[in-house]
């Protein structure tokens, strides 16, 4: 098996599914704005991300290869139905809040995109490392999305209040922007460039240059 | 990765295998995990009912009270029709055992429901059921609160609530949804407190009995008029036009004429 150390941290920084592959940013923004909420997201696509290339990983020598994309839709998607069935059974209020978010992993374009890319080429163990690896590069992402919109949207975390609200009597003016969504793009964005000034090696080349302008005159 | 050809036989079986495995997985969970959901939407149920009473402060109080307050309510039976409670004789008479009645069940049972006309269906629910489940606090033999359940179409589907009325039977002290599929953000908003918030003190009639309560579009300042939530239209219509049927002559309206003596 390739290096196991390589398969499960490079996912963290080195090739990030958010920053780098730019995959799942949908999910980045719905469900950020509390970092409950964000905590077990994380936890559930990171599940499904294992397992999927886990069982994905073993089936993969007996697929045949029309049907390929399916057969790994059908098992990512089971996956989902019971990760969302056991939030519904322990953590009720929370898959409320999720709502239809949850169900929405089975879309995230991570679970597909590592099942294809990664685990019908390797072995399961390598599989299941490198899903584990890439929920918990995503969890980075995410993480510090929901801990910046939920202090600076609302001044508290994880629901204790970290910074007393105006509203409350403190001194703290809520950032009302940091609770919509565009707020989880900027903060995305804010990552992904200082990430690629420590690395430069993942800042991408133009795939084009402007040529000089040679028209001198106008046309009549 | 295998890249053999594999014959038509060999790939719907493949399909069937893996149907039938993650079928069967998926089943085991739903099934084993059932009644913990169940129990978790009862208690969400009754939880929102309390809120909507304004006897749950979800911040301040912790969730094992609500099997505590939720004591103080006595489920009820009532006749739409003949707008009043029944008694526990009538009651065992229909075949009715309070404590099990489902009343969503009871809704396609045609011993208990009938089909709405085109016309009276305002709501868009199909089916009306004669002997809904109310819950009633009350004091020295006085109605406190009456928890009245609602539904009616919104957006995708039908939206689940309670209504809660004073014990005059017309100023609303609140109202919940406790089961809506409305989109997030938009519709769902109906379920959010701040727009909840604006039903207390609400007055469902007017003085000469006729149904006064609307949810309107922009805002409302009247003592019978809710704005509806900007960008969700059709889920606002929804909520409007399930207050219309059930505080109508179809739904509660004569029980609560009976019972505030308009």
């Amino acid at each position: 098996m390739p290096d196991a150390k390589k398969i499960l941290f490079d996912p963290i920084l080195e090739n990030n599914p958010i920053a780098l592959q730019v995959l799942g940013v949908c999910s980045a923004l719905a469900v950020t704005t509390s970092l409950q909420v964000t905590l077990v997201m994380c936890a559930a696509l990171t599940t499904v991300t294992a397992f999927s290339n886990l069982f994905i990983s073993l089936i993969r020598h007996h697929m045949p290869g029309n049907i390929r994309i399916i057969i790994q839709m059908t098992i990512i998607a089971s996956l989902v139905i019971i990760v969302d069935q056991f939030l519904q059974a322990f953590a009720f209020q929370i898959s409320k809040s999720l709502s239809v978010f949850v169900g929405l992993i089975i879309t995230n374009c991570i679970v597909m995109g590592r099942a294809e890319a990664f685990a019908i080429k390797h072995g399961p163990g390598a599989s299941f490392l490198d899903g584990v690896g890439n929920g918990v590069g995503y969890s980075l992402v995410l993480i510090t999305v929901g801990s910046l919109r939920e202090l600076l949207g609302s001044g508290t975390l994880l629901g204790f209040s970290i910074l007393p609200l105006r509203g409350d009597g403190g001194w703290f003016q809520a950032n009302g922007l940091m609770l919509l969504s565009p707020s989880a793009f900027f903060i995305i964005g804010f990552f992904i460039w200082a990430l690629r000034s420590r690395k430069k090696d993942q800042v991408e080349q133009k795939e084009y240059r402007l040529a000089p302008h040679t028209i001198k005159g106008d046309a009549f | 990765m295998a890249s053999s050809s594999y014959s038509m036989k060999q790939t719907l079986l493949t399909a069937f295998f893996l149907c039938v495995v993650c079928s069967v997985l998926v089943s085991i969970a739903a099934v084993a995990l059932k009644p913990m959901q169940d129990a978790n939407r009862i208690q969400d149920r009754n939880r929102n009912i309390l809120v909507a009473a304004g006897v749950y402060d979800a911040e301040n109080q912790a969730a094992a009270d609500i099997g505590v307050l939720f004591d103080q309510f006595t489920p009820r039976i009532v006749d739409l029709v003949e707008g009043r409670f029944l008694n526990a004789q009538e009651i065992n008479q229909l075949g009715i055992d309070i404590a099990t009645y489902d009343q969503r069940r009871a809704t396609s049972d045609p011993r208990y429901s009938r089909p709405l006309t085109d016309t009276e269906d305002i709501a868009k629910i199909k089916r009306l059921v004669r002997y809904p489940l109310v819950y009633v606090a009350e004091q020295q033999d006085q109605i406190q609160k009456l928890v009245l359940p609602v539904s009616g179409y919104g957006l995708w589907s039908i939206i689940y609530g309670y209504l809660v009325l004073e014990g005059d039977a017309n100023t609303v002290i609140g109202i919940g949804f406790y089961e809506s599929k409305e989109t997030p953000g938009l519709g769902a908003e109906v379920t959010s407190p701040s727009w909840l918030a604006q039903w207390s003190g609400k007055k469902v009639f007017t003085d000469n009995g006729s149904v006064a309560l609307r949810v309107i579009r922009g805002s409302g300042a009247g003592e019978s008029e809710i704005s509806g939530i900007a960008g969700a239209t059709l889920t606002s219509r929804g909520v409007d036009n399930l207050i219309q049927f059930w505080m109508g002559g179809n739904g509660f309206g004569p029980l609560l004429r009976n019972l505030g003596g308009n």
